[in-house]
Parts: structure tokens; C-alpha cells; sequence
């Protein structure tokens, strides 16, 4: 297969290319800024739409337009254009219509910074905006998996009618590395029964996040809830030598490849290390930490932020061993020597 | 094999380019490679730099804190990075731009008048090439061919009349690091 040099960005946008997706709105901020502008090029050359909008909130506000009619949209933004759009991805998670919604993380809160941050673990795996709902969320750590992973985004969002978030950072958007672009063809996606595209004399539908009655809503949630449920069978997750690891590192994206960096040089020292990153983070791989949790002496979660994900770590290991964490933040990520004193430190105890 | 490389200059001095063509023929040789560019709120005239990684393993972070060798093509870049090269490391810098100031004695230190060779090529422009083979000619990483294949297939159509300026470049920096 031939590799070809690609912006993290631009692989992401040409995942989405390669899924079918055709309609793209969204909002300027770096570190995402290539995406679009890759999009903006491309999309009318595939006979789709690429449109700028006003706000993050208009442009969330077309993607529940647009993806009620049954196509494949994506948007994507950054930290603050993300909690811009939290009130529209509320409400198509309400409506239960199908997206992807990307967020190349940067340092806050507020304005923050422009370099690569973790910070927003939170936001995308605990909803984010109002109301009880969940998004799918996938954490992509190379190039390649910016590309293979907007795949799947849109097919588990069309699997579940329920928005996708791919949360990548600075420096995975900004990256360049090799990736293998897969054959293009032309997907035959036939239009789903729920989707809105005028009546033409057939029965009316509705898409709507609106229940008035009590009980209307109570079933609403109880359906969304059995939904969630069902999610959880797409947790996916990757183990990089934690057979034998008396410590185990839990690292996301950009940080999980620097740890697995560490862990090689590490197991080079002699220390019984391993590292579980999680490729989903909702679902989270729970069940496979809670397995490592009966073996494993301890866990050490590394997070570009104050600690977030450390959170579901500690929810899944259940007190069965201590769970230490390290985290840098503004843009700052741990050298390897730093995460070779940190790992020293966890074993210690 | 880990080279964690800084190419660092003023906007338009062609760093980014540079390590491009790094790792296009690092790819096209089996290496494992990636690139990332700074992106801060960089001004006009500011310094602008790229990290480069060439391995041949997976690569951990792309992002090069302490790099193991460094292109300097202007002041603000030898200022920046010379304290944040690792020890034993190679640090080539452009001493077209800049007097001769005290450099480090752990490490390999090593001025090319990459703009000068350049402007006697024809096109001052063409000082990211002359760095790149001094650094190549000191650290055999790729072969100098493949950057040329690299650059011929980043290129237009309309600039491939530049590659002859870009080999004659290329190959005095070397010829120029062989002799020092």
C-alpha cells in the first residue's frame, strides 16, 4: 500500500471524504484550521457543501439541519468553539440524529492557549452540554488513526443515531507522518427511514428533542438510557506489553504514544511496565483495566491536564491497587525522562 | 537509531520545507518519521521552527524538546536552541547571518555560510539546501538523492525548473561540511 505525507488535519478530513460525508459546517480556531480548509477545496469537488458560518453555534445548528435529512455531516472546532456548540450537540443528541463532531483540543479554560492540551476529557465523555445523554467519543493517537478512525465515527454514529465526537489535540492535528489512504469508492449509503426530506405525499415524521408530557419524556430518556447500554459493546482499546507489567501506564492519544515510548525504554531498564490506552474513551474500556486490576500492583494515568480520565481509571480498578497520576498542561507534555522518575516513583510505593 | 532534529529560522528561510524533504526521504527509505511545525501566534519576520523525527522504531513524540541536532539559520534560533541540544548532539548554524559567537564545547559545532554559498548559486533562497547537506554530509540519515526525489515530487510543475539550483546547493553544504 502507498504511504503519503499528511497534516494530521487533512488525514481527518480525508477520513471523512472517504466515509461518504459531504456537508461540512463549522467555524475558524486554530488548531484544527487545516481541516476546514482542506474541506473547503475538496468538498465542492466531490459535489458536496462546505459552508463557513456565522458562529459554532450556527454552524452546530445546520449539522442537526443537515444530518436530519439523513447525510453524513461533520463539523469541528477547538476547546472554546466546543462549548459554543454544546446547546445544539444537546439537542441532537435529543433528536437522535447522526454526526461527527471534532475537537482538536487546545490548553484552557476560557481562551487558554493554542498548543495541544487534554483538558477536554470531561466535556466529551460526560456529554458536555444539558440534559441526560452521551456521546461516543474516539481518541485517535497517529495520523493514521485521524483517518481510519473518522470511519468508523460516522458508522457507529449511523449505528446508534447518536453524535460521534473524535477528540484529537494540537499536536496531532499539526503532525505530519506517513498514512495509508485506502482505495477509493463509491459508497452506495441508502437514506434512512427516520430521515426528514420533505413528505412527498408519504407519511409525516418528526425529528424533535421537545416532550412535553412527563411521561412522554421519562420513556424518551429510558430509551436513550438502553441505547447507552448497548454502546457499550463498541469499547475498543489497545495493550502494549501488560501481561507481565507489575505497573500499568493509562495514557489517551498524543500522550499514549509518548508513554509508549517511555515503556519501551523503560522495559530496556528492567522495569515490568505496560500500557493500556484506551481508543474509545466512551465507552470506556472499564472491563479490560478491572481484569489488569487483579494482576497489576498499581496503575499510573498520564494526562495532558490536571487529571480527568485518572477519574474513570480509579472507578474502574475499584480500589483493588493504588492508581497515581502525572499530568503537565498549557501545551507542556512529559519528556521520557520525566516519565521514567514518574514511574520509578509509582513502583516504589 | 533516534535523530531528534530542529530546523529553525525566520519565515520564509524555507524550515519547514527543510524538514519536509527529511522526512519524505525518510519515508521513501523505510524510516519511521513525523514532523510537526511551531504554530504559537507566530509574527511576520518571527522565528519559525520544525521539529523532525527519524527512527526506526515507532515514534513516541513528534514534538523535539532536546534535540540531537539542530539547523540554525538565523540568531534567535542559535540563541534558542543551543542550551537545549543534548550533549554530544550536532549543531549546524548559518554564520552568513549572524558574528561569530561562543558555541559549546560538548557539542559539534559547525558554521556554514549557507546563505552566501546560496546567493553564489543564484538564489539566497536556496540556504535551507545548503544546510541540509552539511547536516546530511556530518549525519548520514538519507541519501542526498532521495531529498532531491523528495523535492522533485513536492514541486509543482511550473518550479521543477529549480531542482538543478536546489542539487548544486545541496551538494555544496556537503562539499563544504566535508572540508571543515
Amino acid at each position: 500500500m502507498e504511504k503519503v505525507l499528511m497534516k494530521g488535519n487533512e488525514a481527518l478530513a480525508e477520513g471523512a471524504l472517504a466515509a461518504g460525508c459531504r456537508y461540512f459546517f463549522g467555524y475558524p480556531i486554530t488548531p484544527q484550521n487545516e481541516l476546514p480548509a482542506y474541506l473547503a477545496k475538496r468538498l465542492p469537488q466531490a459535489g458536496g457543501v462546505f459552508l463557513q458560518a456565522e458562529s459554532e453555534i450556527g454552524a452546530i445548528n445546520m449539522v442537526l439541519g443537515a444530518a436530519s435529512t439523513g447525510q453524513r455531516v461533520l463539523t469541528s472546532s477547538s476547546g472554546p468553539g466546543i462549548s459554543l456548540k454544546q446547546e445544539g450537540i444537546s439537542y441532537i443528541a435529543g433528536s437522535e440524529v447522526p454526526c461527527v463532531i471534532v475537537n482538536i483540543m487546545r490548553g484552557g479554560p476560557g481562551l487558554g492557549g493554542v498548543q495541544p492540551s487534554q483538558a477536554d476529557y470531561f466535556q466529551a465523555t460526560r456529554g458536555g452540554g444539558h440534559g441526560d445523554y452521551r456521546t461516543l467519543v474516539l481518541a485517535p493517537a497517529s495520523v493514521q488513526e485521524l483517518y481510519d478512525l473518522t470511519a468508523l465515527a460516522f458508522d457507529l454514529a449511523d449505528k446508534y443515531r447518536n453524535p460521534t465526537m473524535i477528540l484529537g489535540d494540537g499536536v496531532l492535528g499539526q503532525m505530519m507522518e506517513p498514512v495509508v489512504l485506502k482505495p477509493s469508492e463509491e459508497i452506495e449509503r441508502p437514506i434512512p427511514g427516520w430521515a426528514v426530506r420533505g413528505k412527498r405525499g408519504g407519511k409525516a415524521k418528526l425529528i424533535t428533542s421537545l416532550y412535553l408530557e412527563p411521561e412522554a419524556l421519562e420513556e424518551h430518556n429510558l430509551k436513550l438510557a438502553r441505547k447507552y447500554e448497548k454502546m457499550q459493546q463498541e469499547v475498543r482499546w489497545e495493550e502494549y506489553l501488560t501481561e507481565d507489567a507489575e505497573l500499568v501506564l493509562v495514557a489517551y492519544g498524543t500522550m499514549a504514544r509518548v508513554v509508549k515510548g517511555a515503556v519501551r525504554r523503560a522495559r530496556e531498564k528492567g522495569l515490568k511496565v505496560g500500557l493500556l490506552r484506551p481508543i474509545t474513551l466512551y465507552p470506556f474500556p472499564s472491563e479490560a483495566l478491572g481484569k489488569l486490576a487483579e494482576r497489576a500492583r498499581g496503575f499510573l494515568c498520564v494526562e495532558m491536564s490536571m487529571g480527568q480520565m485518572v477519574d474513570d481509571v480509579k472507578l474502574a480498578v475499584c480500589g483493588r491497587a493504588p492508581v497515581s497520576f502525572y499530568g503537565r498542561a498549557g501545551g507542556i507534555f512529559p519528556t521520557t525522562a520525566q516519565l521514567l522518575a514518574q514511574m520509578e516513583k509509582a513502583m516504589k510505593h | 537509531m533516534l535523530e531528534e532534529i530542529i530546523i529553525s529560522g525566520f519565515g520564509g528561510q524555507g524550515v519547514m520545507l527543510a524538514g519536509q524533504l527529511l522526512i519524505r526521504a525518510g519515508m521513501e527509505e523505510g524510516l519511521e518519521v513525523s514532523w510537526i511545525p511551531s504554530y504559537g501566534p507566530e509574527m511576520r519576520g518571527g522565528t519559525a521552527n520544525c521539529s523532525v523525527v527519524l527512527s526506526d522504531e515507532p515514534i513516541g513524540s513528534p514534538v523535539v524538546s532536546e534535540p540531537s541536532a539542530v539547523l540554525a539559520m538565523n540568531l534567535p534560533s542559535f540563541e534558542k536552541y543551543l542550551p537545549l541540544t543534548q550533549k554530544g548532539g550536532l549543531f549546524i548554524y548559518n554564520s552568513s547571518l549572524m558574528d561569530e559567537a561562543p558555541g559549546r564545547g560538548d557539542l559539534e559545532m559547525l558554521g556554514v555560510p549557507a546563505t552566501e554559498i546560496a546567493d553564489g548559486l543564484g538564489s539566497g533562497r536556496a540556504a535551507n539546501m545548503v544546510m541540509l547537506g552539511a547536516l546530511l554530509a556530518r549525519k548520514p540519515l538519507v541519501k542526498p538523492e532521495s531529498i532531491i526525489a523528495a523535492l522533485a515530487a513536492t514541486l509543482p510543475a511550473h518550479r521543477q525548473n529549480l531542482l538543478p539550483l536546489n542539487e548544486k546547493a545541496l551538494k555544496a553544504g556537503a562539499e563544504f561540511a566535508e572540508a571543515r
